[in-house]
């Protein structure tokens, strides 16, 4: 408290800095808060502490070896980037998958947003206080990765997808016991409820807090569920459908406030629809290859016919080197919807084997931004709800 | 040169420094295996096993941890102020433990007999509530500052609350001896005032738990938005002493909520009436066993439920249990008037 001149006191605001060491903080992200008592005036974002430069990195890999970059974006969710990535690819290249290789990618990434959900609930939770919660959801997250790593054998960095398909079939036995986990994920579902949404405590730490119109929601770029719980229905899926998501049947749950509560009931609901496409995928799953079979142009030859079939080591080393036979010239925006939202590739093309610039719309980011818009007039706590329910990973903020 | 009157009197001392000696070890025992049976409970509602690496089943885990605290490296904040910082954790350790002096673990065991007892305990925990605020404010730092800050409204509203509802045990008893109080539950229904002070007992367990700063009221600690709240800054066997205070307290509260509302070590007559032997076991097992059955709700509700919000937990002490209370006294005094309790 200072004295200035006049007969009044003045009082300064309390600054205080969160993170980027800080349990609540959801990784390297730092907050400048401004407190009156423990309203927040003002709440400044600071990312950056996460940069790894990944496009620029980009710019010197050749297409093929940009994709473990996108693992590791938003590392709760890498299948949904690998997805991403591979297609903006093959849009430039102007190719298609085929249908299996098409369905596959489509379970692999509603798992993952079964995944990142999970993580989402559960930190949100423990941030609220509802300890349990995270635990009971980690039970479900490891059962998901233990079907990754049956399917590609890791767990969280999969690189399975591949350009032009994917990298390897899936067995008998993954489908089965994803088709086990959506029989009883449901029920887990339940039990998340009944632990947090028949909470008062919880509804009244939820309800009212960090609302944002719909108008508002678009103006400030947000997407995915944080846009949808202002009942915005967009949904990349919906709206430029990719990979098999015009031959599923699902809804877009929206919300009608816009505050955290209903964002949480957007990602709930989300739950049990990523639920539903994968079993429809798995029901439809038809036979036929997973990998285009001229795939060789962008794909690596396979490894046996390198040595035993003439032409094919050059062609090999070329790759290797200077990358897969050039795309035309040329950029593209391709989008896919990731768990957090709308995650956007924007290419540019010069003709060579390496992209020009490689530019990514990162959901994160945008909504890190919309922080400080949300928290304001809010107490300390409120922002904790709010670090949760815009559900950033600075992996994919800082890129 | 020695008269009688001397020795005899040193010889009391004595004897009460040997009780206090054994309170302090059983005490801190019990603390050390508090924190193991906190784990335990949570670790099974959460489908986890908890401490199981130290020891069978982790039983020498509290061991572990109290040898890890002990030899931690005692850091300080350069611009702390270090008197105050000093002696914050032993304030709030101290007054809980003195506490304990006045609470009847059974017939014949209590360090002090006093008359104000409950007061007394009262008194204390609100002076712990101090080595909060200064633990707070010395720490020199943001986190530690808020938590204190809360803390200090949180303990200001819930003591008033506290206190109102034990006014209608005062009432029934008509004592403020602990000891009277639990005899005088022998007339009523399982020989205990839990019945017919249910709104009472309801108000008290709600205080009891922000007044040992226990979840869904932990906010001057709310490890999401202040890190650690007050005690951010400590470490080492500093830390361990906030810590230990706290579940000395939360010993305490379960002490009085035991006495008061529960019947102290004596059993429902129903019981002995039906199985005699009962009586042949000393009454400190029976309210070690009610207070662990108070302790296991403390962890049981850490489990289950969020945080509440700072003004929410205001606005649930003054605006909720504070009338709660007030009407409590009111019924309590019309039935004794009427004559019904």
């Amino acid at each position: 408290m200072e004295l200035e001149q006049g007969s009044a006191f003045k009082t300064r605001d309390l600054v205080i800095s969160i993170g980027p060491q800080h349990p609540a903080t959801h990784g390297v992200l730092r907050l400048i808060l401004e407190l009156d008592g423990e309203t927040v005036h003002k709440c400044t974002p600071h990312i950056g502490f996460l940069h790894r430069g990944t496009e620029k990195l980009h710019e010197n890999l050749t297409y093929f070896s940009g994709l473990p970059l996108s693992d590791r974006l938003d590392y709760c969710s890498s299948m949904a980037n690998n997805v991403g990535y591979v297609l903006s690819v093959e849009r430039l290249f102007g190719i298609e998958a085929p249908l299996r290789a098409k369905y596959i990618r489509t379970i692999v990434s509603e798992m993952s947003r079964i995944a990142s959900h999970i993580i989402w609930i559960a930190t949100h939770a423990l941030d609220l206080g509802a300890m349990t919660v995270f635990l009971y959801a980690m039970r479900e997250r490891e059962w998901l990765l233990d079907l990754f790593e049956l399917v590609c054998g890791s767990r969280l960095t999969t690189t399975y997808p591949r350009i032009g398909g994917v990298r390897n079939d899936v067995s008998e036995e993954f489908l089965d016991s994803l088709y086990m986990f959506t029989e009883e994920f449901p029920k887990r579902v339940e039990e998340y409820e009944t632990l947090i949404d028949q909470n008062r405590i919880w509804l009244l730490r939820t309800k009212g807090i960090g609302v944002i119109s719909a108008e508002e929601a678009v103006n400030w770029g947000l997407t995915g569920p944080t846009l949808r719980g202002s009942g915005v229905a967009y949904d990349v899926r919906k709206y430029a459908p990719y990979d098999a998501y015009d031959l599923v049947d699902f809804e877009v749950p929206i919300g009608k406030v816009g505050d955290v509560y209903d964002r949480y009931r957007c990602r709930m609901e989300e739950f049990r629809q990523s639920n539903h496409i994968i079993r429809q995928c798995i029901e439809q799953m038809p036979k036929g290859p997973i990998l285009l079979p001229d795939a060789p142009k962008i794909e690596l030859p396979p490894k046996d016919k390198v040595t035993a079939e003439k032409g094919l080591l050059p062609l090999h080393m070329g790759l290797i080197r200077k990358g897969s036979i050039a795309p035309p010239d040329g950029e593209i925006y391709s989008a896919v919807e990731v768990p957090k939202g709308e995650l956007g590739f924007y290419i540019v093309s010069d003709g060579t084997g390496k992209p020009y610039r490689l530019r990514l719309r990162a959901p994160s980011f945008v909504h890190a931004s919309v922080l400080s818009r949300l928290s304001v007039g809010h107490l300390v706590a409120d922002m904790i709800a709010n670090i949760g329910t815009i559900d950033i990973v600075l992996g994919e903020c800082d890129r | 040169m020695f008269s009688p009157e001397l020795i005899g009197m040193c010889i009391k001392i004595i004897i009460i420094l040997i009780k206090s000696l054994v309170l302090v070890g059983v005490v801190m025992l019990h603390v050390a295996y508090a924190t193991y049976f906190e784990r335990k409970v949570i670790g099974h509602m959460q489908v986890r096993l908890g401490p199981m690496r130290v020891g069978y089943h982790g039983l020498l885990q509290p061991v572990a941890d109290m040898m890890k605290l002990l030899f931690k490296e005692d850091i300080i904040p350069s611009r702390a102020d270090k008197p105050i910082f000093f002696s914050a954790p032993v304030i709030s350790f101290v007054a809980v433990m003195t506490a304990l002096s006045v609470i009847p673990f059974s017939d014949d065991f209590s360090i002090a007999n006093i008359n104000v007892g409950l007061l007394f305990i009262l008194a204390m925990s609100s002076i712990s509530a101090y080595g909060i605020i200064f633990a707070g404010i010395a720490s020199d730092s943001k986190f530690a500052f808020l938590g204190s800050l809360r803390s200090a409204a949180q303990v200001l509203s819930y003591e008033v609350a506290l206190g109102l509802s034990l006014v209608g045990v005062m009432m029934l008893a008509g004592s403020l001896n602990l000891r009277e109080i639990v005899y005088a539950q022998s007339a009523y229904p399982f020989g205990m005032f839990i019945f017919p002070q249910i709104l009472g007992f309801f108000v008290f367990l709600t205080a009891a738990f922000a007044e040992t700063n226990r979840t869904p009221f932990d906010l001057p600690e709310a490890e999401s938005e202040l890190v650690a709240g007050y005690f951010t800054e400590y470490s080492g066997f500093r830390f361990a002493l906030f810590y230990a205070a706290e579940y000395v307290a939360m010993i305490v509260m379960s002490s009085l909520g035991t006495i008061c509302y529960l019947g102290g070590w004596t059993l429902p007559p129903f019981l002995t009436g039906m199985f005699p032997f009962l009586l042949k076991i000393p009454g400190v097992v029976w309210f070690a066993l009610k207070i662990y059955g108070c302790i296991f709700i403390f962890y049981w509700i850490r489990a289950t439920v969020p945080r509440y919000r700072y003004d929410q937990l205001m606005n649930i002490g003054w605006k909720i249990l504070i009338p709660l209370s007030l009407l409590n006294i009111l019924i309590t005094g019309l039935l004794k008037i009427v004559g019904i309790l």
